[in-house]
């Protein structure tokens, strides 16, 4: 085990530099978001991940953030294991009808203030999955969304992008 | 005894269907071959309602024969195959639920996937409105002293998929483990009736995300054997390293994440970077992580150009000079070992009588492997091993990930090595018919069963997916009795069944 840690030590870091802010989504949060509301999240946030009903490729992204090469917590960025530790819920999928009172409970369950970031193509509108019995058809359909990151799934830059947007200053 | 093909001869032969014979038959042919359930001379690939029937697709143990049967049932009522069978028992309850149609003779007969939230009845069947109210359910009643329960989920402390565990413990030890899922049931069958093979084959992609290349694989290959397409050799090749780099990337993420559940962060790391390498390989190769929507009916949509091999080769060599250090060091932290030996054992007659594929069913003596067992190309021209263990726990599932690490890059070299040139999609035919395909396909954690009718529009009349997860999950239920509670999540990661693939 100490070989391995001398070996990654010497080899230097594989974190990759932040990429800039995702532009689109900036502009999204500024409609959605007032200063003030900003600068209450600081620049650290805790999220809350919650699944209505993707195909888990959207949750193996979100994980790869974790990764040596995203690293989100050097960001303030960090996951959370109750909704009541959390300032952001990240869901992903296109909410089904069975998730859906999970998903209102998540969120009433959520502090004040609190953000919703709707993850991958299902969450903005059902995606592949709309006009099924199953499905609501997007997160905005159960609770207020305040930020889309497109993506099918998404890559874990595209979501690296769109949280910084959420936390960079107005 | 009688054989599968003796069986499927007491029944009319369904023309069209490909490359397994299908075979309608009465009360008495249908008793027949759940007899070869209940003798074990057959496995269970699958039970799956449709129009006025329903459909049960077996494997014959000795032969490995694949027959499918069916039993017209007009009057919505068939006898139950769960009642004999156990391994039946959720499908049953997922047809009664779809289609309406009851099991005659089945013990348990609580809904599954439907909670009361759908507005309808019976999606697919003769669909009715239904006022939006839950419908109650009953957890399976426990008795005895000193005994408390917890309940978890649908939302889960981790980065998961959401179902409910109901746990029985006495004090530490679990009694009982009880699931319920459907919570993210989308309707996916639904959607595939009428739509056309484009988007089946992206329906199948989203089926479970983390094996959207082995669904991919298996639908093409369904409506390939249903239209009789021959697919040019370099797709088929291409396919299959498709098909291995997603099971490298899951196989690295898995041994990680059970490592995490015993908060050994260092092995977690090792593995969370060779899985991102894999994943940057896969982009450079066919553009997408995932490799989401790169197998097609008829062939693949990316040629693999010299950029992609070399990237694999960087990747190859990666692998190999830092994955054994990870293999050592969880061969020799004693403290890992500790909650990974003896932990979650599934006994060798629990994963044979269930069917169980993948690691689970390899790490407890059943060697079954689509790709040796149906033998689909190239793995018929392709030297590789299917690692077996007996040993059953936690431990025995994460070397057969590893062992099966190091055959997907023995898989790759060869691969590599003799990849055709050549077109690498064709044209599709038309149906001139209602034609049908099934095939059965090996995704990282198991078999993969998809069936499709296409009509003679070209369009999709019915299309079931059958993961792996489905004889999968009722097994952790076992594994997990007389563990210590806070062992779920290790037994748990060591199964990774899926919930979207399973709910659909």
């Amino acid at each position: 085990m100490r070989r391995l840690i001398f070996k990654n030590v010497a080899r230097g870091r594989l974190t990759e530099p932040a990429p800039k802010p995702d532009d689109v989504a900036l502009a999204e949060l500024a409609a959605n978001l007032d200063r003030a509301a900003r600068r209450k999240l600081g620049r650290s946030l805790a999220i809350r991940e919650v699944d209505a009903g993707s195909c888990n490729a959207c949750e193996l992204e979100i994980h790869a953030l974790n990764n040596a090469f995203y690293d989100l917590e050097r960001f303030g960025l960090r996951f959370v294991a109750s909704p009541r530790h959390a300032d952001v819920l990240l869901v992903t999928g296109p909410v089904t009808k069975n998730m859906r009172e999970a998903l209102e409970r998540t969120y009433a369950a959520t502090p004040d203030p609190k953000w919703v970031v709707a993850v991958g193509n299902c969450a903005a509108d059902g995606g592949i999955f709309a006009g099924s019995y199953a499905v609501e058809g997007g997160v905005s359909k159960v609770v207020p969304v305040d930020l889309h990151i497109p993506g099918c799934p998404p890559t874990p830059e595209a979501l690296l992008k769109g949280l910084l947007a959420l936390i960079s200053a107005a | 005894m009688a054989s599968l093909t003796d069986i499927a001869k007491t029944g009319r032969k369904a023309e069209g269907h490909r490359p397994f014979p299908r075979a309608i038959v009465g009360g008495d042919g249908w008793q027949l071959a759940v007899r070869e359930l209940v003798e074990a001379t057959a496995t269970l690939l699958g039970l799956w309602g449709d129009r006025d029937a329903v459909h049960l697709a077996l494997l014959e143990e000795l032969s490995g024969a694949i027959a499918v049967f069916t039993l017209p049932c007009p009057d919505g009522k068939f006898p139950s195959v769960g009642v004999h069978h156990p391994a039946a028992i959720r499908l049953e309850r997922t047809i009664a639920d779809l289609y309406g149609y009851k099991p005659t003779g089945a013990t348990d007969t609580r809904h599954w996937l439907d909670r009361g939230f759908w507005g309808v009845t019976h999606p697919l069947g003769k669909r009715r409105k239904r006022a939006i109210e839950a419908y109650p359910y009953a957890f399976l009643p426990v008795e005895g002293e000193d005994l408390h329960q917890i309940p978890v989920g649908p939302v889960h402390a981790g980065i998961i998929e959401p179902g409910h565990f109901r746990f029985t413990a006495n004090g530490e030890t679990v009694v009982r483990l009880e699931e319920r899922l459907g919570y993210v049931h989308k309707g996916t069958e639904s959607l595939m009736t009428g739509a056309t093979l484009d988007k089946g084959a992206k329906l199948a992609g989203r089926t479970s995300g983390d094996s959207t290349v082995a669904y991919a694989l298996a639908f093409a290959q369904a409506v390939e054997s249903a239209l009789q397409i021959d697919v040019p050799a370099r797709a088929v090749w291409l396919r299959a390293l498709m098909a291995e780099l997603e099971r490298l990337a899951n196989h690295f993420g898995d041994i990680g994440a059970i490592c995490n559940d015993a908060s050994f962060s260092l092995a977690f790391a090792e593995c969370g970077v060779l899985r991102e390498r894999t994943l940057r390989a896969a982009q450079a190769c066919f553009g997408h992580r995932l490799m989401m929507d790169r197998i097609v009916p008829g062939g693949v949509t990316d040629y693999l150009g010299e950029g992609g091999i070399e990237a694999l080769r960087a990747l190859l060599e990666t692998v190999r000079s830092s994955f054994p250090g990870v293999v050592e060091i969880y061969d020799n932290t004693a403290s890992l070992q500790d909650r990974t030996v003896t932990t979650g054992y599934l006994a060798p007659t629990l994963a044979r009588a269930f069917g169980a594929g993948g690691y689970v069913g390899r790490a407890s003596g059943r060697a079954f492997d689509a790709r040796k067992a149906v033998g689909y190309a190239p793995y018929d021209q392709l030297e590789f091993e299917a690692p077996v263990r007996d040993d059953g726990d936690v431990n025995a599932r994460v070397w057969i990930r590893i062992r099966e690490v190091e055959q997907s890059l023995r898989l790759i070299d060869q691969i590599l090595e003799r990849l055709p040139e050549g077109r690498i999609h064709t044209d599709r035919a038309k149906s001139g018919g209602v034609r049908e395909g099934l095939a059965l396909v090996e995704a990282f954690r198991g078999d993969v069963l998809i069936y499709v009718r296409i009509g003679e529009d070209g369009l999709i009349e019915r299309c079931h997916m059958r993961d792996a997860s489905w004889f999968q999950w009722p097994l952790l239920e076992v594994a997990i009795e007389g563990n210590i509670v806070a062992d779920f999540p290790l037994c748990n990661k060591s199964f990774n069944c899926s919930y979207s693939g399973h709910d659909l």
